[in-house]
């Protein structure tokens, strides 16, 4: 068992970090544990370094938009004190069966989930973050405002590090106003090229959604487009027209839609199978789908940004890739520990120069390679 | 080392010597950018015309540790472009192809020196390219991933960052790295864009654009004083309502601009508003309705909605003559660059005023009402003994107001040279370290655009330990899975 450590301040997390450090240690650091499997298998950690007790909100300002949270605060519970004042973090990964996961977690792995269609990736929400490294420095990046360009992104570089630069301590993110009214337009085709090619004409057109998914299960999928705003019912009947047009079966407006949304995020994620996100240009999307129906897989995924979330068995996996359109990037999420131990999850390498730099920039940031080693892309 | 005369030799076998500038009259052309005031001519200017050359030209500055900055079109505000004595400048004004349009994916591939403009023209009517920096026309798409520019937009639509999808870079020891949004590992792109020509330059880069919006509305409402205007703005942003753009000029820079441009602003109004709202016609309708009601609620003295597209050009006209119409009121400015949580807005601009009444100089006011990016513009006549060091310290003191508010001293035009001496009131020296590790593992030798964004001077050494190879890595390449 690794050894467990719960630091309750910034400067302790820095000293427990380089401590381990400097012993030679092997340092996984774990928020919610919601997605402590995801990269490569790795030998076990020396400690665990928990942020369960850097769990304040520091600030949230309401007037202008912004907040300051700590690393291990469960996002739920800060989405919870958004919602009370009519605002979001325009971030809704799946957050576990308990809700559990934490700001840092889905930070370092830059998860995400529908709302990524209008308000981007983790990444896009972060204005500033504070970090240790693991020679016990504190180091503070971008600030607290929504437009900066001081100093070098950092916060970009940690996002989705999958904790092998340093321990994010705390970050400050972007709000977004709460929709006071959302309709989701749903349709469905057995053709997964009907449904890709729908979806692909609807991200086409302005019709600034709040998201634009895509579900494919048991040789039928569908469309799912939200608007949200007070004409949100209004535009709903315009997409539902247009998704007829397009030859999508059993168009239909749902106006109690959290619980079709809650479906998509939890979609994302697979328990016993194996879960690959898969990456491609949006117009792969209907090989894409394809390829998920060829391996008896189920799916959903963002028509617009491309990202497409199959859930497969390990059996079919090789199938899946196998019809994946060229250019498709897959990535390995959950996975069997049989699974895990026998391939990558990352795939090879991709661009050799981009590869050598991110070696140079592990080596700067944590040349003690305490980190989560192994555990990333190509074996950093 | 060798002797500047060889290099320049060197240089004009890559690019050809019509493309190699060493005179002085030619040198003059380029010793700054747009902030006009820091001048320094390089050893020479080059003129790539390929992405092959700038990576010989990089390569060759490499082998001989001479170092380089990059240049788009020179409107950059903080003198990031600035050359580097004894270095090359290295000019990307050849490179200004658009390689490819596919606006099925909403993917457009550009060489640096393609306008920002021209994306959005060349993915017209049905598309376009949010990011638009006020020098949209003639600034590079290359300078704006320097700077991860911003413009009138950005409140609701963001950022140069959110719009670049990939980069092929050239890194200062002329090897070359493909960086790609979507592919697994360090999120490098985002760490590259914003870093001011100091980590490489970019020779292709492929951006998203996105459907044109379907409505477009506008207003600009006057009121007597920019507290209210302030209020204004904090109630349609507390409605939950996100402005296309949302700007705002004071008493001054209505008048400057008014006197421009003649286009009927009000001179007795102390704040002018612009609030556009785009979007789906039904939505932008119902919220236009709401805003109207709160600027008036907000006790706007005359609120003006655009009846058409004329009327919406007229409408921005002022607002972006408000730079260069300062010209009237004195013969030079600087122009500053903090941001605020919008939220101090009242206090900060009445702070000022204060600082303004105890320089004796004039500062106008114009700003990204939405996301609390101000412009203060701070009028001097460098004719007048000591003024313009006078107006270079109140400057700074506004900056200094800025921070102490909990903002930051640069928005959208970057560090550059102009304020790496304010970066240290942002970042301690922890952070500053931190941000040089970053520098050190993209350019060891800091050859590529020495002497910007930080403070002072550094150099990378060498990195502690032996690098532990992982398995993976010593088998070469990792098993597909």
């Amino acid at each position: 068992m690794p050894r467990q450590l719960r630091p309750a301040s910034f400067e302790a997390a820095a000293a427990a970090l380089s401590g381990a450090a400097a012993g030679g240690e092997a340092v996984r650091i774990v928020g919610g544990g919601s997605k402590l499997r995801w990269g490569a298998a790795a030998a076990p950690p020396d400690v665990e370094l928990r942020t369960e007790r850097l769990d304040r909100i520091l600030e949230h300002n309401q007037g202008d938009l912004t907040a300051v949270l700590e690393a291990g605060v469960p996002l739920a519970r800060a989405q919870a004190q958004f919602a009370s004042a009519g605002q979001m973090l325009a971030l809704d990964p799946f957050l576990g069966p308990d809700h559990e996961a934490t700001v840092g977690g889905v930070l370092a792995t830059a998860d995400s989930g529908p709302l990524r269609h209008r308000y981007g990736a983790a990444r896009d929400l972060v204005l500033g973050m504070t970090v240790a490294l693991s020679d016990g420095t504190v180091a503070h990046s971008g600030g607290k405002v929504i437009k900066n360009v001081a100093g070098y992104d950092l916060g970009k570089l940690f996002t989705g590090s999958l904790g092998t630069l340093g321990m994010i301590l705390s970050v400050s993110v972007r709000l977004h106003p709460l929709p006071s009214r959302t309709a989701t337009v749903v349709g469905d085709s057995a053709e997964p090229g009907t449904v890709a090619r729908a979806a692909g004409r609807l991200a086409a057109e302005p019709l600034e959604l709040e998201a634009l998914d895509v579900a494919w299960s048991a040789g039928r999928g569908g469309v799912l487009a939200r608007c949200a705003g007070s004409a949100s019912e209004q535009r709903a009947r315009r997409i539902a027209e247009l998704m007829r047009g397009h030859g999508l079966d059993g168009v239909q407006i749902v106006t109690d839609d959290a619980e079709l949304w809650a479906r998509q995020r939890a979609g994302q994620r697979s328990d016993r199978g194996a879960m690959v996100r898969v990456a491609s240009r949006p117009s792969a999307l209907p090989r894409v789908l394809e390829a998920v129906q060829a391996a008896d897989a189920t799916a959903v995924g963002r028509a617009a940004t491309g990202h497409t979330f199959v859930a497969v068995s390990p059996a079919a996996l090789g199938t899946l890739l196998g019809h994946l359109p060229e250019g498709a990037v897959p990535v390995l999420l959950d996975a069997p520990d049989e699974l895990r131990a026998a391939v990558d999850p990352w795939g090879p390498p991709g661009d050799r120069g981009a590869y050598e730099l991110m070696r140079r920039v592990k080596q700067r940031f944590d040349p003690a390679r305490a980190c989560n080693p192994g555990v990333f892309v190509g074996g950093i | 080392m060798e002797s500047g005369a060889e290099l320049v030799d060197r240089l004009s076998g890559i690019c050809g010597a019509d493309h190699v500038l060493t005179h002085p009259h030619a040198l003059a052309t380029y010793r700054s950018d747009a902030l006009a005031h820091y001048r320094q001519e390089p050893l020479a200017v080059v003129l790539p015309g390929s992405a092959a050359e700038v990576r010989e030209v990089v390569r060759l500055c490499f082998e001989a540790r001479v170092p380089w900055v990059a240049r788009g079109s020179g409107t950059g505000l903080s003198g990031g472009a600035l050359p580097v004595a004894d270095g090359v400048l290295i000019v990307l004004s050849r490179l200004r192809r658009i390689l490819s349009v596919d606006l099925e994916d909403g993917r457009v591939v550009v060489e640096p020196g393609v306008t920002n403009l021209s994306i959005s023209r060349v993915v017209a009517p049905t598309h376009f390219y949010p990011p638009d920096p006020s020098s949209q026309i003639v600034c590079s798409i290359g300078g704006n991933i320097a700077e991860n520019s911003g413009g009138a937009h950005c409140f609701k639509y963001g950022f140069t960052t959110n719009y670049v999808t990939g980069l092929e870079v050239v890194l200062s020891d002329g090897s070359v790295a493909q960086l790609d949004r979507d592919a697994p590992g360090y999120d490098l792109l985002g760490a590259f864009v914003g870093s001011e020509g100091t980590l490489g330059v970019a020779t292709r880069i492929e951006v998203r654009v996105v459907p044109r919006p379907e409505s477009v509305r506008t207003l600009v409402a006057f009121f007597e004083h920019t507290a209210q205007a302030g209020e204004a703005v904090s109630a349609i942003v507390a409605a939950g309502i996100v402005p296309g753009a949302i700007e705002m000029m004071d008493r001054l820079s209505i008048k400057a601009a008014e006197e421009a441009t003649g286009v009927g602003y009000r001179l007795d109004a102390g704040a002018a508003l612009v609030v556009e709202l785009d979007g789906p016609a039904e939505e932008c309708e119902a919220r236009f309705e709401e805003v109207i009601a709160l600027v008036e609620r907000e006790h706007a003295i005359e609120v003006r909605v655009a009846a058409d597209d004329t009327e919406r050009e007229l409408i921005w006209k002022a607002r972006k003559a408000a730079f260069a119409a300062m010209g009237r009121i004195a013969p030079a400015y600087y122009v500053q660059d903090g941001v605020i949580p919008r939220t101090r807005l009242s206090e900060v601009l009445q702070r000022i005023d204060e600082l303004s009444a105890e320089y004796g100089l004039q500062v106008a006011n114009v700003f990204h009402a939405g996301d609390g990016n101000l412009h203060p513009l701070v009028c001097y006549d460098a004719a007048r003994d000591g003024e313009p060091a006078r107006a270079e310290e109140l400057a700074g003191l506004i900056v200094k107001t800025c921070v102490d508010a909990g903002g930051s001293i640069t928005g959208e035009h970057g560090v550059g040279v102009d304020k790496k001496a304010y970066m240290p009131s942002m970042f301690a020296e922890p952070d500053l370290e931190a941000f040089q590790r970053l520098r050190c593992a993209f350019d060891p030798h800091g050859l590529a655009n020495p002497g910007k964004v930080m403070p002072t001077p550094r150099l990378c050494g060498e990195v502690p330990g032996p690098y532990r190879e992982h398995p993976l890595e010593r088998a070469g390449v990792a098993t597909r899975f």
